[in-house]
């Protein structure tokens, strides 16, 4: 931000303006689904896949994507199916929702819960 | 959505728990108590179809309404992520529950008792959706403690649903909160037994 603006301005770009109007992802990303950067950089991306592609350096979900960038979710999901099409991230989709967590996973969930 | 090679490190598997509850009843404080993160903030932008009221030719005109929703994360061990996530408290949001709710563990619904009636949508919703959740009641100061059981008659919950006191600032607390809830999802899915 500079000197004439602060954040009540509201944003300064069209959030859909970044995306260049399109605001269907190419793939499914869960609030919840892990990102990972498998590959480096390369020319023709912008800035915003740069940015994820830096914080995807270690795994990362969907929502904290969204939320390091200070994007809607809807918008990084346009620029994870880029990046994701481009080979440059590898994706964990949770759980599929049709199948329950398992007893194991569950007990797993409460004995870290009491270690923390 | 791309599988994961076998020579990379597999990615751990996230699952997420819900906190829900009234406007004001503690549900970003309780993921603060324990998250690792501090919580994260995450908004949706969603386009919605609306008659303009005013409008004598009644054409349709579209809304965009941003629903922001806090969220934090709990490490559980390699393979495996926990995130909490406090629901939009407006009522009017319940796409956005549908969407969070689909594949959680279970929720937490905060009740204050200082404003009971906060509680309710969120129960008649995990109720109708079967999704497993338990009832905090969060012990503000000053609000006089309720006898669990008092709660439990106030809600006319059913009697296998859990009702817990805490004090949602207190990590320890609000631990206590979690283990109780995926205890009971344990406990009371037949699948599980």
């Amino acid at each position: 931000m500079n000197e004439w603006l602060d954040e009540d301005a509201g944003p300064v770009v069209r959030p859909y303006a970044m995306t260049r109007g399109r605001t269907r992802s190419s793939g499914e990303f869960d609030l919840i689904a892990i990102v990972v950067a498998t590959g480096a950089a390369a020319a023709g991306l912008e800035p915003e896949h740069v940015s994820i592609l830096e914080l995807c350096g270690s795994p990362l979900s969907v929502a904290e994507i969204s939320a390091h960038l200070d994007l809607p979710v809807g918008i990084v999901r346009v620029f994870l199916g880029d990046l994701l099409t481009a080979g440059l991230i590898q994706t964990r989709a949770p759980q599929p929702v049709a199948e329950m967590p398992t007893r194991r996973t569950l007990l797993a969930v409460i004995d870290g819960l009491r270690a923390l | 959505m791309a599988s994961v090679p076998s020579d990379v490190e597999p990615l751990p598997t996230a699952i997420k728990i819900l906190v829900a509850g009234g406007f004001g009843a503690g549900k970003t404080t309780l993921v603060g108590a324990v998250s690792e993160i501090r919580p994260l903030r995450t908004e949706e932008t969603i386009t919605e179809e609306s008659v303009g009221i005013d409008d004598l030719s009644g054409v349709e005109r579209k809304e965009t309404t941003t629903v922001a929703m806090d969220f934090g994360r709990i490490t559980i061990n390699s393979e495996l992520v926990l995130y909490l996530f406090g629901t939009p408290g407006q009522d009017r949001f319940w796409f956005v529950w549908d969407e969070l709710a689909l594949g959680a563990v279970g929720a937490v619904v905060l009740a204050d008792t200082r404003r009971l009636p906060g509680c309710f949508p969120s129960i008649d919703y995990f109720e109708r959706r079967g999704t497993p959740f338990i009832v905090a009641v969060n012990c503000f100061d000053g609000a006089d403690r309720h006898d669990p059981d008092e709660v439990r008659a106030a809600l006319d919950l059913d009697p296998v649903v859990p009702v817990v006191l805490c004090d949602a600032r207190v990590r320890e607390s609000s631990k206590e909160v979690l283990i109780t809830l995926v205890e009971h999802v344990v406990n009371s899915t037949p699948a599980y037994a």
